[in-house]
């Protein structure tokens, strides 16, 4: 469905942040794209919905194809139009909107109306505390409600492809629980493709069906969510599961591992 | 009473031709942060075109005036693709300076093609006087604030519930984020432009119509900005309800006390609600949750 192949991305004409990047992701999966900050995720989904541009960011290389088209030169209203949607980090709801007026700004590319109003009380289905909300300003709302209403703010747009970067960030652990519960849904309701950004790797692989970890604009290890958490790296500076104070990096990892290998 | 009716009829006036100057003005500022100095010649060349189409080619004045609106949308939307969306990403600065340049250029084009010299009007709306309780007044003002009220509620509803409408609020709060909806930002500053030049062109017309047109009615640009500052730079009822207060205030003082007050007691308002409300009595809230 997705395919990025060898991409690089310069911000401001000189900062190189992708470096030639690889993934792919297939129709009905949802794929985990995992990786410290600072390692290029962020950026990663903005060159796939176009979104690079108001950053001063270009994708300079590689290509980046959707349904077997190139959609790497084309404006983020042109792939909405396709049929990818990113709910970006930090939420960005409309703050001065109302919650229904944020459903319908996420619905502005559509073309069949008649449609909208049924998908927005689908919404207020895997949302009820957005429905009870509908007429308030969205800057009101806490943290969890903004996050709710950026995803259904997606699903209004009817995405083949969502784009997810972050959706646990600042959120309560319970509440983490509750969006994560209802993007696997959405992925099993709607039949909607997820490509799933996250930090918290432990969260990410249990809905995902396959993950990518990246570093230095580079993707540096993929496999099912299965063998990913039972890769031993992976479990140590991924998962958490050891009582290293430092995160070292991935790369040192392996680099030590070869050597390892070699002396056996 | 007599009199109080007349001011306030006159008021009015002036008020919604205020309002709806800077109704675009407002647009223009929410849609892209731009403050347009060209708002009083989109005013001005609004005028000068219903002014051709009616009186120099003898056209008739509902053709006149509607030929009147489609070059000046034409003009607007012109404005954006070949002056402003060349700047988009540059500093706010050089597209505000960018406005500048427009506003001489809209000048110097009517200065001319009709030259600066003052002309009668074709008078299309009927000067009739009319009984308002004792009250004499001119039946073209009654109509022309008619017919600002009816554009301005429509645009009101125009942003409150259309599609664009809820687009172009949606830009207003964050850019980014509505480029990711698919919204086209270019888009809605065109229509932003349009609708910012019909809105002058109307109000030119109802200007013309009462004080004939002449270089000078550009000037109620300048009279704008207290209309705006004190409704709130980003507020479309600020704009209606600044520009109603800005004129019925100036037909006050102008008529009670006089002696050139009128254009200097709106700026002391201006600033007394500026130190109890900086964002003007509309202006967005900065909304912080705890
Ligand atoms: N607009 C920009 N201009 C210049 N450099 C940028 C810009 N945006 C991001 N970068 C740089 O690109 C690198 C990757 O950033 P990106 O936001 O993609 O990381 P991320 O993996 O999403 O991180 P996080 O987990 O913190 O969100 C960082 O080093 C960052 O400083
Ligand atoms: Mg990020």
């Amino acid at each position: 469905m997705l395919e990025l192949n060898n991409i690089e991305v310069v911000y401001n004409d000189i900062i190189l942040v992708l470096k030639g990047l690889s993934m792919k992701v297939d129709e009905g999966q949802i794929v985990a794209l995992l990786g410290a900050n600072g390692a290029g995720k962020t950026t990663t989904l903005k060159a796939i919905s176009g979104l690079l541009k108001p950053d001063d960011g270009e994708v300079t290389d590689g290509a980046i194809l959707f349904m077997g088209e190139p959609i790497h030169n084309k404006e983020a209203e042109e792939i909405v139009r396709l049929g990818i949607f990113q709910v970006m980090e930090g939420r960005r709801v409309f703050e001065h909107l109302t919650v229904e007026e944020n459903l319908l700004a996420g619905a502005y590319t559509r073309r069949d109306r008649e449609n909208i109003r049924r998908d927005m009380r689908r919404v207020y289905e895997y949302f009820p505390r957005l429905a009870e909300r509908r007429h308030q300003k969205a800057g009101y709302l806490s943290g969890g409600e903004q996050q709710m209403l950026a995803i259904g703010r997606a699903l209004m747009a009817r995405p083949r492809l969502m784009l997810l970067d972050e959706p646990s960030l600042g959120l309560a652990p319970l509440l983490v629980r509750e969006i994560f519960d209802i993007i696997q849904r959405i992925n099993e309701e709607e039949g909607t493709t997820i490509l799933l950004v996250e930090q918290n790797a432990v969260l990410a692989l249990n809905v995902a069906d396959y993950g990518y970890i990246m570093e230095g604009g580079r993707i540096v290890l993929e496999g099912t969510s299965d063998v990913l958490k039972e890769n031993e790296d992976v479990k140590e500076f991924y998962l958490g599961l050891t009582e290293i104070g430092q995160r070292k990096s991935y790369r040192e990892v392996k680099h030590y591992k070869r050597r390892k290998r070699w002396l056996s | 009473m007599e009199k109080f009716i007349q001011l306030t009829v006159s008021g009015l006036t002036n008020g919604m031709v205020y309002a709806l100057v800077a109704l675009g003005f407002v647009i223009i500022y929410k849609a892209s942060d731009v403050i347009n100095f060209a708002q009083g010649e989109l005013l001005l060349f609004g005028a000068y075109l219903a002014f051709a189409f009616i009186a120099q080619f003898g056209l008739p004045w509902t053709l006149g005036v509607l030929l009147t609106l489609v070059v000046a949308v034409g003009i607007g939307v012109l404005v954006e693709r070949l002056i402003l969306r060349p700047l988009i990403g540059e500093p706010i600065i050089s597209m505000i300076m960018a406005t500048i340049g427009l506003s001489s250029v809209l000048r110097g084009i009517v200065n001319a093609i009709w030259t600066p010299v003052p002309r009668a009007f074709p008078e299309f709306i009927p000067r009739t006087d009319l009984y308002l309780g004792p009250a004499v007044v001119g039946a073209d003002r009654l109509i022309a604030i008619g017919i600002a009220i009816v554009l301005l509620v429509l645009f009101t509803l125009f942003f409150r519930y259309t599609r664009e409408g809820i687009a172009m609020r949606a830009i207003a709060d964050d850019q980014q984020a509505a480029l990711s909806m698919g919204i086209s930002v270019k888009r809605v500053f065109a229509v932003a432009w349009g609708i910012a030049a019909i809105t002058a062109a109307v109000a030119g017309i109802i200007l013309a119509n009462i004080v004939g047109v002449s270089g000078n009615i550009s000037l109620i640009g300048l009279r704008v900005f207290p209309v705006v500052i004190l409704g709130g730079l980003d507020s479309i009822p600020g704009a209606i309800i600044g520009g109603a207060f800005i004129g019925l205030l100036e037909a006050y003082t102008g008529g009670y006390i006089g002696q050139g007050l009128e254009l200097v007691v709106p700026f002391i308002v201006l600033m007394i609600v500026l130190m109890v409300k900086p964002y003007g009595l509309f202006g967005k809230e900065i909304i912080e949750r705890v």
